[in-house]
């Protein structure tokens, strides 16, 4: 690969010197206290309505300024959803309206109903405490398959029958039937082949950002400004118009620092509620941020997925047909809705669909009254790739093959196309993949530990194992990718850098950057960028989500910075008629064509500010409007001990190797890689929100049971790449930041089924699980 | 409303307070010391932790009310006079431990406890010791090799230089930290 200026070098955070020295600021350190502080009334059962609230009591507590209950809200729904808007003439794609401010109709155990204005927060929970609420209840589902069947009152009302979708791609019947077959079932079922069939499932995983979701509101003018801590500021902007039923231009989001996001911050949970509240108490501040215990059922985690999958292959290890059945509890609303199943059955059928002839990906999202779900890291691809890779590590285990041979032969290559996405669009450009697989195997000593590890007897076992992933870029074409950069050039030379992306501790900020300076022609250092976003003066993007920043925000840096270099090449020109062209601009110098030095760069950055004949403010205002996708592949190695009576997994040594295209920041990949590695252990053997059937209330809401990893949970995570040039990318580079969270989990079940035998379908593989499936076996 | 008398980073400070308020909110909202945050308030998360008298502690989980007399340590009192940072927040931006940083200043205060001990450990031995903290971004990696830099750059064997060593001792006289003999 071509060597980049600036581009692919190890920088140091733009934001690591501010947040060593505490001095970045999030939501809350810029919030003007004392102001109001709002707090959220929940309900305590979970399906039915609210028939009356009495808040005459509530009233009465010191320091009250208004109470407000579903019954004074608007009643209008608004979508809340992370994704772009559409406008009319696209309005079938638009998300569905399934929230309100407050609601009287409770769909799930906590369900929003009545909220506090009060000068403290004591003040908001004593007057909590004293809102008296009538209910008329009705039963509860929180099995989807229930709640397949029909209830006697919708979840919601727009989805009579529970199910928001229902998809299925099948191999076409011209395709088939080059193959003998008439349908997809014919070429699992032909007797030629060897047949499985399996059944997983895998948990609602909550992202526990350490920063909670919290906003304050305040009014200037007739104008509502609301400082949230948000992966998506303009889409916020769009949806606190929607929910207030104002002009969206009335409306300015503000998002500093945030700490942490990883989907739940691609909602909107509270803001709009908060702006409304404000109006009603006359635009002074207020203030609402929920506590840890709301965040695990208040705000949307991981939904809960099952999947019925069935597969055939031969004895030459090559499959033959797979067929994936996904159904996805979305809760009590709809929000992300299809979309998530969605990428995990897609994702299920493009990591191992080389060899076959024929691949059925199905999917239901069926609402329940469980507790709403929605974005989280990798959106749905670790629940379908946990799955191919159960089915993977199956087939190699019944049949003696090596599990990394039995991938090898079988996964996506180089010029892979997704036969099922619209024009072509999601494509392999470039794929390392079996060099990741065999740097990871070298690392991780394969041969050497499966050999050492083959015929251990006892209680406490160890094992090796290997699982792979794919993930795509964005999310063209199935939904509008576009991104605007401002570039400004400053009197010394330097370069004002803006961006409706977001920076949520991904490293967003540094790269953008880096990519400016490589596209400006000038220094890492000379690049200022800005990192909060204001609606009010931030230039246009959708925000932080799908791994999409830098492969389409960057393009648009990419695009201004090329705008902003030529503009200062022509103003040099003007500058200097006499200078041989074409001219460059290098170490802070303008060339001319023969190499000669004409003038600095801080010399053209004076005139164009202050040229009393002919100055010209030098700036860039670009935007990326993208149609191509590219998947990034990788693979996970893992090394476990299984203390089987204790169903206690130490995972003692673990590499992820990924292809992430052209690394723009190798240090900061790095990081993405071992924050997603981490998450990832904590899918696989820790991590899930317990939900009561009965009831729908959440069990576990509270950091002490709801088993995050610590520090001395996870091992030395080691993280390493084979680069490739992806030809889509601004400068090469493929997705990054949800890509890490998908293979450790399964490689980890893979090294327990090599350590066992046994072999577990259900993430997490919590101690329980772990002990109630050696017993099953018989090996305790 | 009473007065809260104590030294805060290194200087002496009056402050009213509420008796029933936590140690945090007094930081947070009459102080402005924001590097101190709030993540779960009941003691899980850890990001709210400040030296009292030398000690890490969770400012969600003591009272204001127990601090009359105390001397704490925000991240804001580490840097040095000339702005430089202390070499514990120098071995978090060079060794890539920060990313979202939201937990980070109360990570670096318990760093700076572990430092302040004199002493040198292994891995594990860290790993256990700031156990007390929850880090959703990073998975621990660069965290635990920062904090064992700088413990072995100040307390090991390697060489260190003099400023260094200077500023870590500023630092552990302004926090009352005292090295275990």
């Amino acid at each position: 690969m071509e060597q980049l200026r600036e581009v692919g070098k190890p920088e140091k955070r733009v934001d690591a010197f501010d947040k060593v020295t505490g001095r970045a600021m999030f939501t809350d350190d810029l919030c003007p206290k004392p102001c109001l502080e709002a707090r959220v009334l929940h309900a305590t059962i979970g399906n039915g309505r609210v028939v009356s609230i009495d808040t005459s009591e509530a009233r009465k507590v010191p320091g009250v300024v208004g109470v407000f209950t579903c019954f004074d809200t608007p009643d209008w729904a608004y979508p809340v959803a992370g994704h772009p808007w559409y406008a009319d003439s696209k309005a079938a794609k638009r998300d569905l309206a399934d929230r309100k401010l407050l609601d009287s109709r409770v769909r799930m155990y906590g369900d929003n109903i009545a909220a506090v204005v009060a000068e403290d927060t004591v003040a908001c929970d004593r007057a909590l405490r004293k809102i008296k609420v009538e209910y008329e209840e009705w039963p509860v589902v929180y099995d989807p398959v229930e709640s397949l069947k029909g209830t006697e009152h919708p979840v919601q009302d727009i989805k009579p029958d529970n199910l928001v979708a229902h998809t299925c791609a099948l191999t076409s019947p011209e395709k088939l039937a080059e193959h003998g077959y008439e349908t997809v079932d014919d070429a699992l079922n032909d007797p030629a082949y060897h047949h499985i069939a399996i059944h997983t499932e895998t948990g609602e995983q909550s992202q526990v950002h350490i920063e909670t979701c919290v906003s304050y509101c305040y009014m200037e003018g007739k104008k509502i400004v609301c400082v949230a801590s948000t992966q998506i500021p303009h889409i916020m902007r769009r949806v606190i118009g929607q929910a207030l039923g104002i002009p969206w231009g009335d409306v300015r989001v503000i998002k500093p620092y945030i700490g942490g996001g990883f989907g739940t911050k691609q909602d909107i949970h509270f803001e709009p509620l908060n702006a409304w509240l404000c109006q009603q108490v006359g635009g002074r501040c207020v203030r609402l941020e929920l506590s840890r215990e709301e965040l695990f059922w208040d705000t949307s985690g991981r939904q809960p997925k099952s999947f019925d999958v069935e597969a055939s292959y031969g004895d030459d290890m090559l499959l033959h047909a797979r067929s994936i059945r996904g159904i996805s509890n979305t809760g009590a609303y709809i929000h992300h809705g299809h979309a998530l199943v969605l990428n995990s059955v897609n994702t299920f059928r493009w990591l191992y669909h080389t060899n076959e002839v024929a691949s059925r990906s199905e999917a239901w999202t069926v609402l329940t009254n469980g507790p709403h779900t929605g974005a989280m890291r990798a959106y749905g691809v670790p629940e379908g790739v946990w799955t191919a890779e159960c089915l993977m590590g199956d087939i190699a285990y019944d049949n003696g093959w090596d599990g990394l041979e039995f991938r090898l032969k079988n996964c996506i290559r180089e010029g892979f196309v997704d036969e099922f996405t619209p024009g072509g669009a999601v494509a392999a450009h470039t794929c390392t993949l079996p060099e990741c697989a065999a740097k990871g195997a070298e690392w991780i000593r394969w041969d050497q530990k499966k050999r050492e590890y083959a015929n251990e007897t006892g209680p406490i076992r160890h094992g090796v194992g290997v699982a792979f992933f794919v993930y795509k870029t964005a999310v063209a074409p199935f939904a509008l990718e576009t991104a605007t950069a401002r570039v400004t050039l400053n009197q010394d030379g330097s370069v004002q850098l803006q961006m409706g992306a977001t920076e949520i501790g991904q490293g967003a900020d540094t790269v953008f950057t880096q990519m400016a300076a490589e596209a400006i022609g000038i220094d890492f250092a000379d690049v200022h960028i800005v990192s909060f976003q204001d609606t009010d003066v931030t230039p246009y993007d959708a925000g932080a989500y799908a791994s999409r920043q830098t492969y389409v925000s960057g393009t648009a840096v990419k695009k201004a910075g090329e705008e902003l270099r030529a503009k200062i090449l022509a103003f040099a020109q003007r500058l200097f008629p006499e200078a041989p062209a074409p001219l460059d601009l290098r170490d802070h110098m303008i060339f001319d064509a023969t190499g000669a030095e004409v003038t600095t760069l801080a010399n053209v950055a004076l005139e164009a500010f202050y040229n009393t004949e002919e100055n010209d403010a030098l700036s860039a205002y670009a935007t990326a409007n993208i149609h191509t996708n590219t998947i990034a592949t990788g693979c996970t190695f893992a090394d476990v001990t299984v203390d089987m009576p204790l169903g206690q997994v130490t995972v003692n040594r673990i590499i992820s190797v990924q292809d992430n295209g052209r690394l723009i920041n190798p240090k900061l990949v790095e990081q993405q890689v071992h924050g997603g590695m981490g998450q990832s252990i904590g899918f696989a053997l820790s991590e899930e929100v317990l939900v009561d059937p009965k009831t729908s209330r959440v069990l576990n809401d509270t950091l002490l049971d709801y088993k995050v990893p610590t520090f001395m949970d996870v091992p030395d995570l080691k993280a390493d790449f084979v680069e490739s040039d992806d030809p889509t990318g601004p400068y090469g580079n493929k997705a990054v930041g949800e890509t890490p969270i998908i293979s450790p989990a399964p490689a980890i079940r893979d090294a327990i089924l090599d350590a066992t035998g046994v072999k577990f379908y259900h993430m997490p593989m919590t101690p329980q699980r772990l002990v109630e499936g050696f017993k099953r076996e018989g090996l305790i | 409303m009473r007065i809260l008398k104590c030294t805060i980073n290194g200087k002496p400070v009056q402050v009213g307070y509420d008796p029933r308020e936590s140690l945090l909110d007094t930081l947070r909202n009459r102080l402005h010391l924001t590097s101190v945050k709030r993540g779960c308030e009941v003691g899980e998360c850890g990001a709210c932790t400040v030296l009292i008298d030398g000690v890490a502690t969770d400012s969600c989980l003591y009272l204001t009310d127990w601090a009359q007399g105390t001397t704490i340590l925000t991240c804001e009192g580490l840097q040095a006079a000339d702005g430089s940072l202390n070499p514990v927040q120098q071995a978090f931006v060079d060794d890539f431990a920060v990313q979202c940083g939201f937990c980070i200043p109360g990570i670096i205060m318990s760093a700076v406890e572990i430092v302040g001990t004199g002493k040198t450990y292994t891995r594990d031995e860290l790993r256990k010791m700031l156990s007390g903290h929850l880090c959703r971004c990073t998975g621990y990696q660069n965290i635990v090799g920062a904090v064992e830099d700088v413990v072995e750059e100040i307390n090991g064997t390697g060489a260190c230089s003099e400023e260094a060593r200077a500023a870590f001792a500023a630092v552990a006289q302004k926090a009352r930290l005292v090295a275990e003999e």
